[in-house]
């Protein structure tokens, strides 16, 4: 991959097209085995400060695996990763505090109420104490949900529960935030809000590293990574892409990589 | 083959479904097509007699959900949303397991499963829980189709799954059309409804609208605006602002807005956006997709015990 080529063009969304394009993820000659199976087969990338960046493959591809490995929970079998400027072998509770996850299987407490999950989450990331409320009361009124702060989690519509997973994720304002297919299951009007925070985020100078099995959302992104059989067979910008692959759109694209 | 009468259901205070009435016809094959919470799972449970109606009636091929209930297992076919196999078994085991309680063997009715077991053959003898999504799935299918059902009822079979999987799952299900199986199947992705005969819009515990795919995007009324520029952050933020925007949502590479009236003017954006400097800026009306218009027909109700204030 030639990356110079993109280096004058402003990113799509969210990215601050005036900043230099600076490696927030570095990842060189990346393997991760498991017994005599190569999950991850030396994968080479690097993630912008800013971007929004897409990370796709069929299910099985060995997105998790990565995705495990660049939060510091796995250690690679072979090769050199840096996140957040931090060493992934060395360094893991330091990228830990950089980053915020966010997954669809994973992400707030069922059984206690929505400011319980924030001040938890506060807590976890290690936010001062007297600061919490504060975060709390802010994060609550951006989200127009002041009124639900003493409701369980378990009686909130979904679309509420996503959105105050990915604020709970980025409450510490990390460097990073992960989201693991942040959108499944939930209805349109609701997905495309969830995309309006994450556009904003990265407006704000937080680098979104999102998987999705929606190919309307890798239109979203800045650049779009495509996974195979522990490869990533494709890295570009979407219109790259689809250039590349003369396709339509990113369903097209991802279909030939991935069938 | 199906038809659902009036059904409400409600779980404590919570309306699942709100008398729903809907008729699927022999060999169609038909989506239920809602997001989360929208009451699809419900209702495939009450057709499957899993689950008993708080009101209203329905019946599958002529049985009565209730009173033949037994019956009605025997001609349904049903693959819940959540892999429902046992995991510590093998492939193999499942399936004799299934044809079992159904008083069949594979053999009888291999024709059946042949172009789905096929693919997962090779693995016979992997315990369900260490498949892929992929293989799962095509296991779970080879299950709910061992007994040879009249009808089979897929509760969102391709969530989670991605995008070629999804596809190579539809085109089995085409094939399972042609053997005179009807297929009644719920799915959140809105790209799936144009796959079918038929569908239903499903939110909250109504129908909003049952019809042919193509009919329901060709009877849309509204004016459907696409627009596109090299900075869809500020595209997005700058169009809702315009005063004569109602929606403004991003699809994909382009956002289709939809205005306060239908007499906005493409025109009339260009000129605003060109004020706003964007570059590259394209707008153009075009045709209303399945997508546009169930965005358009939920209006996004928020409970009021938890609006803002109250």
């Amino acid at each position: 991959m030639d990356e110079n080529q993109n280096r004058n063009e402003s990113f799509p969304f969210g990215g601050n097209p005036s900043r230099e394009r600076e490696p927030i993820i570095t990842v060189k000659n990346l393997v991760k085995k498991f017994g005599a199976f190569t999950a991850n087969d030396n994968l080479n990338f690097e993630v912008y400060k800013g971007e929004i960046f897409g990370f796709l493959g069929a299910n099985g591809a060995g997105k998790t695996t990565a995705i495990r490995i660049l939060c510091g929970l796995s250690a690679p079998t072979f090769g050199e990763v840096k996140v957040a400027g931090f060493d992934i072998y060395r360094e893991t509770e330091k990228i830990k505090k950089n980053i915020g996850y966010m997954s669809q299987k994973f992400s707030l407490y069922e059984d206690l109420t929505v400011s319980e999950n924030i001040q938890l989450y506060a807590g976890i990331y290690g936010i001062q104490a007297k600061k919490r409320k504060e975060k709390e009361a802010e994060l609550l009124y951006k989200l127009e949900m002041e009124s639900a702060r003493k409701k369980l989690i378990a009686g909130l519509p979904l679309g509420w529960k996503q959105k105050l997973a990915f604020s709970v994720a980025i409450i510490h304002e990390p460097k990073i935030v992960f989201l693991d297919e942040p959108t499944g299951g939930v209805d349109p009007v609701t997905r495309r809000k969830f995309w309006d925070l994450i556009y904003e985020a990265a407006n704000n100078g937080i680098t979104v590293f999102v998987t999705t099995h929606y190919m309307d959302e890798a239109e979203y992104c800045d650049r779009v990574s495509i996974m195979d059989a522990g490869k990533i067979e494709a890295l570009d910008t979407p219109a790259k892409l689809k250039e590349l692959y003369k396709a339509k759109n990113m369903d097209e694209v991802f279909i030939q990589i991935a069938r | 083959m199906i038809q659902i009468n009036n059904i409400s259901k409600s779980y404590n205070e919570i309306q699942a479904l709100k008398g729903v009435s809907l008729k699927v016809e022999e060999s169609e094959l038909f989506g239920l097509i809602g997001p989360d919470g929208a009451g699809k799972t419900t209702l495939m449970r009450i057709l499957t007699t899993l689950l008993v109606p708080d009101s209203g009636s329905a019946t599958m091929d002529g049985l009565h959900i209730v009173k033949d209930f037994k019956k009605i297992r025997h001609i349904v076919g049903y693959m819940p949303g959540r892999f429902s196999l046992y995991q510590d078994l093998t492939v193999e085991e499942n399936l004799n397991f299934f044809a079992t309680v159904f008083g069949t063997t594979v053999e009888e009715n291999y024709e059946m499963i042949r172009d789905i077991y096929y693919q997962i053959e090779p693995f016979k003898t992997r315990r369900a829980g260490k498949l892929s999504g992929g293989m799962k799935q095509k296991l779970a299918l080879s299950c709910a189709l061992i007994h040879k059902p009249k009808i089979l009822v897929l509760d969102e079979p391709t969530t989670g799954v991605d995008a070629v999987s999804r596809k190579e799952f539809w085109e089995m299900l085409k094939r399972l059309q042609e053997k005179d199986i009807t297929i009644l199947v719920s799915t959140p992705y809105m790209d799936e409804a144009d796959l079918c005969d038929r569908v239903a819009l499903i939110q909250k515990g109504q129908i909003l609208d049952v019809d042919t795919p193509r009919n329901i995007t060709e009877k849309f009324p509204r004016k459907i605006i696409r627009v596109r520029s090299d900075d869809m952050y500020r595209l997005i933020n700058d169009l809702r602002v315009n005063p004569k925007s109602e929606s403004v949502f991003a699809f994909g590479q382009y956002v289709h807005f939809t205005g306060i009236d239908d007499d906005v003017e493409t025109s009339e954006l260009d000129m605003f956006l060109e004020n706003k400097q964007h570059s590259n800026v394209v707008v153009e009306e075009i045709p209303a997709g399945i997508e546009d218009v169930f965005m358009s027909l939920m209006e996004q109700p928020i409970p009021t015990s938890l609006l803002k204030g109250s």
